[in-house]
């Protein structure tokens, strides 16, 4: 399918109706309007379809419960909706099965599951893990802290001046020593999607399993956990669309069975005794205590949500803005994109010469244009282009061209004010 | 709206985070702190040289926002010359002044000081600057109290 084709049939002016935040203002003062929102921060949080936020109501309203303990009505029907949403996410990673997806409170728990879970105990002094560069915070801290335990040694893949991959340098890395690959499938601040189904196959080679943080990834295409041949993968919730305090985690079952749990508490056992605890099999074993049922469903619908719109058609307008986008920012004098990887996902960061990045934001805000500055939670990557802190404009599925202009043009009058 | 952007950036404040004055490491400098924005990663070295309780000398470098380097560029220019006592006094009148919408100025700090302290009093239209345009001077007063830094985690 052309890309053409595919966006005459997606209507993103109908698409924005979905998402009533978008129809604001903000900045209105004492009588003057304010400036239309231009939301360009979805690669820290998506916004919110009405189809979400009312099935998370509806659920609250009509069939809200505790799960998997009650005998009662309610119990047993918020527990089947719960469950069915664990099927659901199964088939959007096109997981073998259900018992493969634990949810978590978030990617960065889910994260630190596998490091506290598997890590301390399959991973032992001398042992290395391989991140890379682009890795979030959460993707560099949870290794660390293992680190400081079991003196594990942490290598780090590199990437080129685009900001692609150096699979040459990931080849040399992995080695009899190493026991672990976790690495982004698409960085925060560069867009890069990495070869993730390259990046397991050569470390299944050496019996290596690997973790995937794929909190950008999910959002903006397909993924295919088996296709990959991923280990572990994991995403949130918020940025496909959905509720905060919800991250899942998948796990290749075999995996999961040997590991021990990560947390105590109920819903995770079988039987307690002061004498001693028998634990569930996974997913149970790693959901101690009352999971966020409502944020539960309301995946469920921001799945349902994505679908209907299709996951290829979504794609294929991030794509347009991508490259619109790119094209109108480079016009502007002074600015530097960092991140130029071909195949990129829809996240523009930049520098503006003579700018720090932080009056961009405050002076772009005025405009109405939300964008994210800083170092994005990748502060080595920050240091690697010497750049120190950026802006990036992330794009989703409700952006248009409009607002990239919009941005384009609140960069100008940013430009204006520093003479730069 | 934009009239809080000009009051934010205004002409003075642009200029001082171009060009930042004693913008230096002194080498005869005894006192120095360090203050940290972790969100940003902006980053300054605040250097002072007391001599009998008098600031003789005081300089900063590093990187940060128009609004942070500003602040820390007419901070240096306003603390020079004074006594530790009245540099903290400072201290303590500004951060009054970007924080408080009705700030409990201490007494004896000067018009003319006042008025060249209000130049950044703008920033509190814009709370999540605030930490800008005080970070030198927290780091400032870490290196009057002999600390080594100042993170505005803790301001």
């Amino acid at each position: 399918m052309s890309d053409a084709i595919l966006n005459q049939a997606y209507d993103v002016q109908r698409v924005r109706e979905d998402f009533p935040i978008l129809a604001r203002s903000v900045h209105a003062r004492k009588g003057k309007p304010g400036k239309p929102l231009v939301y360009l921060d979805s690669g820290a949080s998506a916004q919110k379809p009405r189809q979400v936020i009312q099935a998370m109501t509806r659920f609250l309203e009509e069939d809200y419960s505790n799960i998997h303990r009650g005998v009662h009505f309610l119990s047993q029907t918020a527990t089947d909706q719960f469950e069915a949403v664990r099927a659901k996410v199964a088939r959007f990673l096109n997981a073998p099965n259900d018992r493969c997806i634990v949810f978590t409170r978030s990617s960065t728990e889910a994260i630190n599951l596998v490091a506290s879970s598997y890590g301390r105990t399959f991973l032992n002094e001398g042992d290395e893990v391989i991140l890379s560069i682009m890795e979030h915070h959460a993707n560099i801290v949870p290794w660390q802290l293992l680190q400081a335990e079991k003196k594990i040694v942490i290598k780090v893949v590199p990437c080129d001046e685009d900001g692609v991959l150096d699979m040459d340098a990931y080849r040399g890395l992995l080695s009899d020593r190493t026991k672990l690959v976790a690495i982004t499938h698409c960085s925060n601040v560069l867009g890069t999607v990495t070869p993730a189904k390259t990046i397991a196959k050569l470390a299944h080679e050496r019996g290596v399993p690997v973790l995937f943080d794929g909190s950008q990834a999910v959002v903006h295409g397909m993924v295919d956990v088996q296709d990959i041949d991923a280990d572990f993968y994991v995403f949130t919730a918020h940025k496909l669309y959905g509720p905060t305090g919800l991250g899942v985690l998948y796990g290749k079952y075999d995996l999961l069975k040997k590991m021990p749990p990560y947390q105590g508490g109920g819903d995770m056992i079988e039987s307690v005794t002061f004498e001693g605890t028998t634990f569930k099999a996974p997913p149970s074993r790693f959901e101690a205590g009352t999971p966020p049922i409502t944020e539960v469903i309301g995946l469920g619908a921001a799945i349902d949500y994505v679908e209907a719109l299709g996951r290829d058609a979504i794609a294929a307008h991030e794509h347009d803005l991508l490259q619109y986008a790119t094209q109108q920012l480079s016009q502007v004098e002074g600015l530097r994109i960092v991140g130029t990887a071909p195949g990129k996902g829809p996240i523009i960061s930049f520098a503006l010469e003579g700018v720090h990045p932080h009056d961009v934001g405050t002076i772009v805000d005025q405009y109405g244009v939300a964008v994210r500055v800083g170092r994005h939670c990748a502060e080595p990557l920050a240091e690697r282009f010497g750049v120190g802190p950026t802006v990036r404009a992330s794009f989703g599925l409700y952006n248009t061209r409009e607002e990239a202009d919009a941005l384009v043009q609140s960069l100008q009058a940013v430009k204006e004010f520093f003479g730069a | 709206m934009m009239d809080d952007l000009r009051e934010l950036y205004q002409e003075v404040i642009l200029d001082h985070g171009k060009h930042p004055r004693n913008f230096r490491h002194p080498d005869d400098a005894n006192r120095e702190a360090k203050g940290e924005n972790p969100m940003c990663g902006d980053r300054f070295m605040v250097y002072l040289t007391l001599k009998d309780g008098v600031v003789d000398d005081v300089a900063f470098q590093g990187r940060g926002c128009a609004i942070s380097t500003a602040s820390a560029s007419m901070m240096t220019e306003l603390v020079h010359g004074k006594t530790a006592a009245e540099a903290e006094k400072l201290f303590h009148a500004f951060h009054e002044l970007c924080t408080q919408d009705e700030p409990d100025i201490p007494e004896g700090v000067d018009d003319e000081t006042m008025e060249k302290l209000m130049v950044m009093s703008g920033v509190r239209q814009f709370p999540v600057r605030v930490k800008c345009a005080t970070l030198a001077w927290h780091a400032m007063n870490a290196a009057l109290h002999g600390e080594a830094s100042a993170s505005s985690d803790q301001f």
